[in-house]
């Protein structure tokens, strides 16, 4: 009878032991995962350093936020809305592909498509140029030494 | 010579009827978009020197609290107006707290307003900070960041003064003290 109480009431406490490690897992959201989505982020005040590695106070107090709303059970996409709609935008750092943003995305390739056009084209024009007016002008004087040598030749011959 | 000046005449009319409109089409959209770029660009790094707004006619907006009621500046026009900036995770902003309630207290029935903008804050700890100085002129966050982007503030805690007819009468960088705010409030509604 001893036994049996002994053994059920371990198993008890081992059951409540395992349970409650569980829902505390569950509850607090690991570093990793607050910085999954606080890498995505930058705080206005510490500009150009993203939120997982800011050690401002602003920083951390956004990264427990983010924690607390993990634990609400708030996905990723809702807590960057979330930041989103109370900071502004510019605390995305990939800002919505849409209306004036489009230029941030657009401008590189299109700067950059442009440059290689402008260098493609002016190679082009040097090509062109060299083409048109070298070429020929080495042609005559090629032809010009070939007549003077053909008249020395027949000189000769005479 | 023959052959060189045949080569001449069979591409320079090509190059004058055709390639030269495109070239300066092409030209000018290039150039267009450079110049429209760099203006941008001067646009914003102008805009990035300016101070804070100091003179003029105070930029106005609408200010929803932490408790739910909506204040807009230019409501308030004729009404001396005290606009302070601040966050929980700011040292200095707790320097000025107390004195920033003990003037809210003094000069509320004088006709004085308060408005305290919630920089870049949690709310939690925004109320708690509230709670801990005992702070109970209105407060409230400054959505998207957009009225401290009109004000150019560069940093908290930042204090603007605004006069009866709306325009700015003073601008304090840094934690205000009791005695220069009241010295200036005092002015003010002596004028």
């Amino acid at each position: 009878m001893f036994r049996l109480l002994a053994s059920t009431g371990i198993t008890s406490l081992l059951i409540f032991y395992c349970f409650g490690e569980v829902s505390a897992q569950d509850a607090q959201p690991s570093d990793d995962e607050v910085n999954t989505i606080a890498k995505q982020l930058y705080c206005p005040v510490c500009e150009n350093v993203p939120l997982d590695v800011c050690g401002t106070k602003a920083c951390a107090q956004w990264r427990d936020d983010i924690s607390d709303k993990l634990a609400d059970g708030w996905n990723e996409e809702q807590i960057k809305q979330y930041f989103s709609d109370r900071y502004g935008i510019r605390v995305l750092a990939h800002p919505p592909t849409q209306g004036f943003n489009m230029l941030f995305w657009l401008l590189p390739p299109v700067s950059i498509i442009i440059a290689w056009f402008l260098v493609l084209r002016t190679n082009h024009n040097i090509f062109r140029k060299k083409h048109m007016y070298k070429q020929p002008i080495t042609k005559q004087v090629r032809a010009e030494e070939y007549i003077g040598q053909l008249e020395n030749d027949l000189e000769q011959w005479r | 010579m023959a052959m060189t000046q045949t080569t001449l005449r069979n591409t320079s009319p090509k190059l004058d009827k055709e390639r030269i409109p495109r070239m300066f089409w092409g030209k000018l959209f290039v150039w267009g978009l450079f110049t429209a770029l760099m203006l941008l660009l001067g646009i914003k790094l102008y805009q990035t020197t300016l101070g804070p707004v100091s003179r003029g006619t105070a930029p106005d907006f609408t200010l929803t609290t932490f408790g739910g009621d909506s204040y807009t500046l230019s409501d308030h026009k004729g009404q001396l107006i005290v606009i302070n900036f601040w966050a929980s995770w700011c040292g200095p902003c707790e320097l000025e707290a107390d004195a920033l309630e003990q003037a809210w207290r003094q000069y509320r029935n004088h006709g004085v307003m308060f408005l305290g903008i919630n920089y870049v804050d949690t709310e939690n700890e925004a109320l708690a900070y509230l709670k801990k100085w005992g702070v109970t002129y209105p407060n409230g966050p400054d959505i998207r960041t957009s009225i401290s982007q009109d004000y150019r503030i560069k940093g908290v805690p930042e204090t603007y003064i605004i006069a009866q007819d709306g325009t700015i009468a003073g601008t304090v960088i840094g934690p205000i003290e009791y005695n220069n705010l009241t010295s200036a409030l005092d002015l003010l509604l002596n004028q």
